[in-house]
Order: structure tokens, then sequence, then C-alpha cells
């Protein structure tokens, strides 16, 4: 038989794809049916075939739901807020009277590339509880000062807060390309018709940007469901777990515990978490298209 | 030609990736060391390396904040150095993972003597020594004399009781939580435990043992604190700067290590040095004073699989030796395990060194478990959903028992498995 020659083609990057990618996700998928740990590295006969057993520990691990409920709280409130702000961000930008446009562009861009333990200093001490920016603003409204990073309840919007600040420039410039792509005749032709501008945000801006949405939603879903970078540099998922999240979780019983089996088998729980996730966008936005 | 070039730089290239080091009858040894120690340790090895001609020793500084995953990593990856710091709640993992070479016969019986009895057995896991002392750490009160004596109290409280009653009045004359209690540390609540003979673990390690009086007390008296409000909860990040907040009195007691002797050395105000003091744990009533505190600290190891473990075991000889003990306590201000180095450099009668000496004589390591510090962070998360009045006290106690036996699961079959 002789492999078409499209294969040898694709042979390099497939072969990559296999060496880097799918070997270790097979890899990792066996070591999630074993009890891998520190014993098991001093000595490989401590390893134990344990299979869907690690499964049902991850379901029973005193914090793999205050992790997961964390994650989903980070998502939901973080996810549409963010998305919100990046459409914001990209109206404004994209009017016609706004001057300045690169400038306010690269502004608002410059928190995506911008290093996030720099970020996350900066954040603290915005934060401060006593001497912060942002509880001296509160206090001129007369608000008392909040401990954001320290009371259990407030950690997780101070860090949506400033997870939203940190990426939604990213999503900004992916709305400004769609907003952009948009043709004018559509709004010469609503105005024709008396459109005033909430129609026309909402009868012709909307649908058509309606591609780019489920793009900036799903991407911004799939990345919020990884949480890790924000609360590691911040709160270390303190005060009481309230920003542990569950790739925070994985970390800390992977590498910090070298429970590798356990991480390998919640990494696959949160794998699957993803794709419904996902799944689940796809399905709601075609039945909103179609 | 160029073929000719080529050829000779690979050749090249693959001689001097091969180590050579045997052939010239000299031995690098390779030494890790946590944090500052890394620098100053520097100073002392000329010495070492002028007495063992043959020996050369390279110093690699890891940050004490990665240098468990560093380690951990550097073992399964085949790179351990020959020599490493180690800290003692680490051991028993390492000795899990068979990295460890004995070291019972580096120090004489008479210098294993000379060592605080405490920190020895620390590093003593089923009979044989794997770590060698290199200095001390236990944990006591530091306190403002001035303040304390302000607020109507003559000396260091010695009792839990009077403990309480002077960060009562602390209080009083300051109006802020006068004591820091962050759940990060997990070793304030286990000395308080150690002091009630809590054993922790039962069975040889094989379960939870948190429902017992003895640490029962123990946390009940560690959440009073936060409950009558002489610490605050969360209250290392509302402070910010602890040895600010020392100096301006917003805190004045903290417990703490022999680290902090430096800090607080350098950190205070010239007009506050000599109001600070330290003094050995409060004991629980009626029982005598000084009593146990945690005994830590950190250790040298030698690498198992380390080819050099001659010139090893002659580096860690040096190494605790009481003269370089004393001459690294100098550089760094940890503090040395051989009594004879403090009493070579008088270090009893020194000003609130003299504290450290008194609670070392009675220090208990933690239970010797691989899992130790897993169980630590467990029994703290408990803690702090208590003090924050997430969950009542007998509900922690109950879910660290279930929890801890659950981390003990693998631990107990293997010992089954060697033990038939």
């Amino acid at each position: 038989m002789k492999l078409p020659a499209a294969f040898w083609f694709l042979a390099p990057a497939l072969g990559l794809i296999a060496v880097f990618f799918l070997l270790p996700i097979a890899a990792a998928l066996l070591l999630s049916l074993t009890d891998f740990d520190i014993y098991a590295i001093g000595d490989p006969s401590a390893l134990r075939w344990i299979g869907p057993d690690n499964y049902r520990q991850v379901f029973e691990h005193p914090l793999f739901w205050t992790a997961l409920s964390n994650t989903f709280y980070f998502v939901l409130l973080g996810g549409p807020l963010s998305v919100g702000l990046s459409l914001g961000a990209a109206l404004l930008l994209n009017a016609r009277l706004t001057c300045c446009r690169t400038l306010f562009r690269t502004i608002y861009f410059l928190p995506v590339v911008s290093t996030l333990v720099a970020v996350a200093v900066v954040w603290r001490a915005l934060y401060s509880p006593d001497a912060g920016l942002l509880n001296q603003m509160l206090g001129v409204f007369g608000i008392h000062p909040i401990d954001w990073l320290g009371d259990p309840d407030w950690a997780m919007p101070a860090i949506i807060l400033m997870a939203a600040w940190k990426n939604f420039g990213f999503n900004m410039i992916i709305f400004i390309a769609g907003l952009q792509a948009i043709p004018d005749r559509l709004y010469e032709a609503a105005r024709l018709d008396g459109a005033g501008s909430w129609a026309q945000f909402r009868y012709i801006t909307l649908p058509q940007l309606a591609p780019t949405f489920l793009f900036v939603a799903l991407m911004t879903m799939i990345g919020y469901l990884q949480l890790f970078a924000e609360p590691y540099v911040m709160t270390q998922g303190g005060p009481a777990n309230a920003t542990l999240s569950l790739v925070m979780l994985m970390y800390q019983e992977g590498f910090r515990w070298w429970n590798m089996g356990f991480a390998a088998a919640l990494a696959f729980v949160l794998f699957v978490i993803i794709l419904a996730g996902t799944l689940l966008q796809l399905r709601l936005q075609r039945r909103d298209g179609g | 030609m160029k073929r000719r070039l080529a050829l000779i730089l690979l050749v090249g290239l693959v001689l001097g990736c091969t180590p050579h080091e045997e052939s010239s009858n000299h031995i690098t040894l390779d030494f890790w060391v946590m944090g500052s120690e890394g620098e100053r340790v520097q100073s002392l090895l000329p010495a070492f390396e002028r007495a063992h001609p043959g020996i050369k020793v390279r110093v690699q500084q890891i940050p004490w904040s990665s240098a468990h995953e560093k380690l951990l990593t550097a073992h399964v990856g085949g790179t351990l150095p020959d020599v490493f710091q180690l800290g003692n709640t680490w051991l028993a993992e390492f000795v899990a993972l068979r990295a460890l070479a004995p070291l019972d016969d580096v120090l004489s019986a008479e210098a294993q003597a000379d060592i605080f009895p405490g920190v020895l057995a620390a590093n003593r896991m089923s009979g044989h020594l794997y770590g060698l002392p290199w200095y001390v750490d236990t944990r006591l009160l530091f306190y403002r004399a001035d303040l304390l004596q302000q607020a109507g109290v003559a000396r260091a409280p010695q009792t839990w009781s009077e403990w309480i009653d002077a960060l009562r009045r602390l209080r009083a004359h300051t109006g802020s939580a006068p004591l820091i209690l962050p759940f990060s540390e997990w070793q304030t609540l286990i000395a308080l435990s150690l002091q009630q003979q809590a054993e922790l673990l039962r069975d040889d390690g094989r379960y939870g043992a948190f429902k017992q009086p003895a640490f029962r007390a123990a946390f009940a008296f560690y959440i009073r604190l936060f409950q009558e409000g002489l610490a605050e909860v969360g209250g290392e990040l509302r402070v910010g700067n602890v040895y600010q907040a020392f100096a301006d009195g917003r805190i004045a007691m903290l417990v703490s290590g022999p680290w902090n002797l430096g800090e607080f050395e350098r950190r205070m105000p010239p007009a506050l040095r000599e109001v600070w003091a330290t003094a050995p744990l409060p004991v629980p009533d009626d029982t005598a004073y000084p009593g146990r505190s945690i005994a830590g600290g950190a250790s040298l190891a030698i690498n198992a699989k380390s080819p050099h473990s001659q010139a090893a075991r002659a580096l860690l000889l040096f190494l605790s030796a009481p003269p370089q003990q004393l001459e690294f306590y100098r550089a760094t201000g940890d503090l040395p395990v051989r009594m004879s180095a403090w009493s070579m450099g008088k270090l009893q009668q020194a000003p609130r060194i003299d504290a450290f000496w008194q609670q070392l004589q009675q220090v208990q390591g933690v239970p010797p478990v691989p899992e130790w510090e897993r169980l630590a962070s467990l029994v703290m998360r408990h803690a702090e959903r208590v003090a924050r009045g997430l969950e009542s006290q007998e509900q922690a106690l109950t879910a660290m028992d279930q929890e801890a036996d659950a981390m003990l699961e693998k631990r107990r079959w293997l010992m089954d498995r060697a033990a038939p």
C-alpha cells in the first residue's frame, strides 16, 4: 500500500503531536488508574492498580467540592464580566468619535501582555485593607474598609476583578476585529429605515457578532475553568480555601504532595467538565442562531 | 578538511560531556543548600578544602519556597547532589523514597551525645540516623517586655492561664489583638499539643489521634486565643509587616523561631533594641516550666546513590564540628546543634538566646511519617475553619481523624505488607 503524498507532509506535525501530546495523555490516563505517589517512586512494587477508585476518591475528597464551586463561581461571575468589559471596550474603541484609538487599544491591551506576578504585586497593594487605594476610594463614599484578600467572602470577588481587568484586552481585540468585519451598508440601511442606535446594536451588531461571540465565550470559559495563576500568586488558595480552584487543587495534590495518580484523575475530571461546558455552549448558541 | 574539523568538534563534544573528575584524583562534591545559608556556608568551605586537598565542594543555592519540589524532582530524575540540606520534617519522606544514606557512623557516640537529644531523635528513623542535624529550630515566645510591664504584668507568662491573662491585659492596654498566629504556621499548634503529650498519630503512625484528650485540649486552647479576640484571624495579613507592627505596638507577642532573633536585631528601631525579649513557651497549668516545644531545624543528608560517600561524610563531619557550628552561627544566626558549640560561644548566657537554650532541653519531633506535611496542612485547614466559625471543634476533630486515616491508608498497607 502506498501512502498518499499528503501523509508525508503531515507526518512531522503528526509525529510531534503524537509524542508530545497524545502519548502523555495516554500515560496520564494510565497514571490516573494507579495510586502513584512518593512510596511508588522509592519502590515500584508499592504501586497499586486501583482502577476507577481514584475517581471515587476525587468525589470524596474533602476539598473537591469546594474547589469545584469556587471554580464555577469564578467562571459564572468572572466570565460574563470579562466578556462584557471586552465588548464594551471594543464598542467604545470602534466608535467613530473616539480619538486616539491606537493609544487606548494599546493601554487596554497592556495588562494582557504584562507579567502576572508583577500585576499581582500591584493589585495586592491596591487591595491592602489599611492603606490600599481601593479601600481609600470606598472610604470617600463612607464605605467601611474591606479586607479584600483576607476575608473568605471577598477574596474570590477580588480575584475575579483582577482577572477580568487582566484579561479583557485580549477579547477586546477579537471583538474589534469582529466589529470591523460588519459591513457599513447594513447600518446605512438600518438608519434609512429609522433604526436608533440601540436597535442597530440589537439587530445588527449582536447577530453579526454571533460567531465572534461564540469563540470569545468558549475560549473564556475554557481558560477560566483552568483558573490557577491568579490565586496561586495572590492568595495561595486561601483564606479558608475560598480561592482554591480545581487546577490549584490538582497542583497541590500532584506537585506538593506528589499524589500523581489522584492528580491525574482530577485532570480527567476537569477535562470532562470543560468538554461538557463546551458542548453545552455550542448547543445553546446553535439554538439561538437557528 | 571541513569534514575532519567537524569530526574533531564532535569528538571534543562527546569527551566534554563525560565526567572525568575521577581521573585526576579530584572529587567534586555537589552540595545543595537552601536560602541565605547557601551563600554564607561558602565562607566555611575553604578551610575544608585545605584540609582535604582532593575534594572540591560546589555549592548550589536553592530557594526554600521551591526546595521540596526541586529535591523530589531531582530524586526522580536521578540528579540529586551528593550532599544536601533537608528540613527535618521532610526526612521521613526521603527515607521512604530510599534517597538517603544512613549516617550512623559519621559521628562518634560521644559527639552524638553532644547534640540536643530531641533534635537527634527527630533524625532517626527505624533505628538509623538519616540526617545529621545542622542547625536547630524550635518555637517560643517573642514579646515586648515594656508593653507587658505597662499592662501590669511583671514577667513573661509561664502557664497557659497566665498567658491568657497577660494577653487580656495587653489588649486592654494597646487596644488591639496583641498576639499573631498565622494559620500557615502549624508549628505553634503542634508545639502546644506536644506540651499536652499529644501523640498526634496512633499505632505507629497508622491512624490519626486528634480526638484524644491531649490534642483536644491543645486545640481548644489555640482556638480560644482567637475566640477571646487575643489573636486576630488573618491578623498577619492585616498588619502587613510584622516587624513594623511589633515596633509600633499593634502586636506585642508572637510565637516564632531562631531566625527572628537576627531579624528583630536588624529591624527594631534603636529605641526598642532593649525592650523586646524571648521566653520559653508557656506550659499547661500544673506542669513544669519550661515544657516541651517542637524540634525543628535543618539537617544534612547524603544521597544514597552518591559515588563520593566518603568525601561526603568528611564534609558532614567538618560542618557538624563545634568550631564550624559556632562560626556558622556567627555568619547566619542559625543556632548550633552541638551543645559544646553553645558553651564555646557562651550562648547560654546571651540575652534572648538563653530562652532558646532552656527550650531546646525539651524538644520533640513530629511523628516520623512521610505524610507529615500533608497532615499538618490538614490540621491547620480545620483550625482555620473553626477559628472563623465555619465548623465546630467537635466536627473539626472528627474530620481530622477521618481525613488523616484516609491519608495514611497507603502507609498501613505498606506496613502490613512488610510485616506478615
